[in-house]
């Protein structure tokens, strides 16, 4: 270590008045990750590097107001909280990091030196696989800015028939926008329903008929086999896997996403198709699974053990983690360990499509059970649970957000399932069912652990052993 | 200038939407869409709009260009 780029300060003090910090990731969790460490104290030099040439922006409003042409696609810049006088290295990637020399390298050659790190590269879209099919003229993906200033235009000049490849949120919200637009839209999936990976077949049963209702010409249980087109280079017909074929002029490939780590290959970390696996506390662990010191992990990429989900990792890409997880990373990364504070979520995320707001709290994909609590299916507002071995673990809400925190509350003292009922709105005859969620693995057992602190920044998990 | 609302909290009371009928707008019963760059003669709605609501989803910036930099 003597031979380090950048000697690490003796003691925490020095690190925080003269240290040095890089972020890799320069979207919200980068972003917020940079003020939260300012308004912590740090006042070393603070390096954010991100691949994309565009300052920090928000990305959520670009598979709707965005691609509805009602918002420019640069004109979602994400407001500042406070200046971060950070030196900022936009639109060039991280090419790999060097645990030894405690350096960052970049694509166009220059190193960065640091004492600590938060990686924050977050997700990128899937492609349609076939590399030839892809670079067709008119077949897109949704992630970025230019992505969506691209669709827009596309969608904009008037296709005759837009195909939409998978209907998870992404998939589901533009189908919702070309219907508006008045677009003749035909959504391709393979699971059995819109939705269903998220929120299960039950929910996803619900959403077809809403797809269907507003004209969207849902297919379901089939793929795509192949794009083809004119001399041109233009997509123009698709071919299904139940042997019809499509003529359409756009195509967006809306196949989830991949996590950016191949910058971090060779790096020791425990990094791979699941993300950066960390402690509650932000740390990256190491590829043996042991807690480093100095790294740092946030956002999409990040994947933690969740003491509400049985201690099991998981990887949550929702706005608000991307936030406050930013936030835990920089105030731990500027603390000694008696004051670190554990990043204890309750996940939650929203999804406007078709007029209706979806809004959910917990993971209800950990169910295995669901019930309706209040309202109804068949009036499109209502507020669902779902269970797991007697725990409430998660809910959703159509049209009904107001009730999501009855339930989070719920969530968060690992209540049970069928659960606690809202006072408003119940339903005489609704009996738990088969969420019907896609196959998963093995159930592992169920401690009873819940959260405790009304605060955010108070929240610390508890054990409660069963039988008391 | 500059806005985001933290949807997450956004219960859709919709207090926002007559004060900054430009920039906040309900689509359908609940979900809130919003112009996130809004033009700067806005600024007077847009802030009346983030006082109203009652549980203060609507974060607006208020640094200047050289303080934001890049």
């Amino acid at each position: 270590m003597s031979d380090s780029v950048s000697a690490t300060p003796k003691t925490l003090d020095a690190f925080r008045t003269s240290g040095r910090i890089v972020i890799v990731g320069a979207s919200l969790a980068g972003l917020r990750a940079a003020e939260a460490l300012r308004t912590a104290g740090f006042g070393g030099h603070l390096t954010i590097v991100g691949d994309e040439r565009d300052e920090p922006y928000d990305r959520p409003p670009l598979s709707k107001q965005v691609l509805a042409g009602w918002v420019p696609a640069d004109h979602t810049k994400l407001p500042r909280r406070r200046a971060v006088d950070a030196e900022w290295r936009l639109g060039v990637a991280a090419t790999g990091l060097d645990r030894e020399a405690k350096v960052v390298r970049l694509a166009n050659g220059d190193v960065l030196p640091f004492d600590r790190l938060l990686i924050a590269t977050g997700v990128r879209s899937r492609q349609w696989p076939n590399p030839e099919e892809a670079a067709l003229d008119g077949v897109y993906t949704l992630r970025t800015s230019i992505d969506a200033a691209r669709l827009q235009n596309a969608l904009a000049a008037g296709p005759k028939r837009v195909l939409i490849i998978g209907a998870g949120f992404i998939g589901s919200e533009v189908a919702s926008v070309c219907r508006d637009l008045g677009l003749e839209v035909t959504v391709a999936e393979r699971a059995a329903a819109p939705l269903a990976g998220a929120l299960g077949g039950v929910i996803g049963a619900i959403a077809a008929e809403i797809q269907r209702e507003h004209g969207v010409d849902l297919r379901t249980g089939v793929g795509v086999s192949a794009l083809e087109g004119d001399a041109a280079g233009h997509v123009r017909r698709a071919r299904l896997s139940d042997g019809t074929t499509l003529e359409v002029d756009v195509v967006l490939a809306s196949l989830g996403s991949i996590r950016n780590i191949e910058w971090l290959e060779g790096a020791g970390l425990a990094a791979g198709f699941w993300g950066v696996g960390c402690d509650a506390g932000c740390r990256a662990f190491d590829i043996n699974g042991v807690v480093t010191d100095n790294i740092f992990v946030a956002g999409d990429i990040a994947r933690a053990p969740h003491v509400l989900f049985e201690y099991q990792f998981l990887s949550m890409e929702h706005w608000d983690n991307a936030v406050l997880g930013a936030e835990i990373a920089a105030h731990n990364m500027v603390s000694d360990e008696t004051r670190r504070r554990p990043h204890l979520l309750l996940p939650g995320f929203w999804s406007g499509q078709f007029g209706i707001n979806i809004k959910s709290v917990g993971v209800p994909s950990f169910g295995d059970e669901i019930l309706l609590t209040q309202g109804s299916f068949k009036s499109r507002r209502f507020a669902a649970a779902y269970g797991r071995r007697g725990r409430i673990v998660g809910a959703v809400t159509f049209d009904y957000g107001k009730w999501l925190q009855f339930y989070g509350g719920q969530i968060a003292q690992s209540g049970p399932f069928p659960p606690a009922a809202g006072g408003f709105d119940r339903p005489a005859d609704a009996m738990p069912q088969p969420a019907d969620f896609p196959a998963r693995g093995v159930p592992t057992g169920a401690p009873d652990v819940v959260l405790t602190g009304h605060d955010p920044n108070e929240r610390s998990a508890e054990y409660r052993p069963r039988g008391r | 200038m500059r806005i985001v609302v933290d949807l997450n909290r956004c219960l859709g009371y919709a207090q926002c939407v007559p004060l900054a009928p430009d920039v906040l707008r309900l689509k359908g019963d609940e979900a809130l869409q919003y112009d996130p760059n809004p033009d700067d003669k806005h600024r007077l709605h847009v802030l009346r709009a983030a006082a109203s609501c009652p549980v203060q989803a609507i974060l607006v910036d208020h640094l200047d260009a050289a303080e934001r930099k890049p």
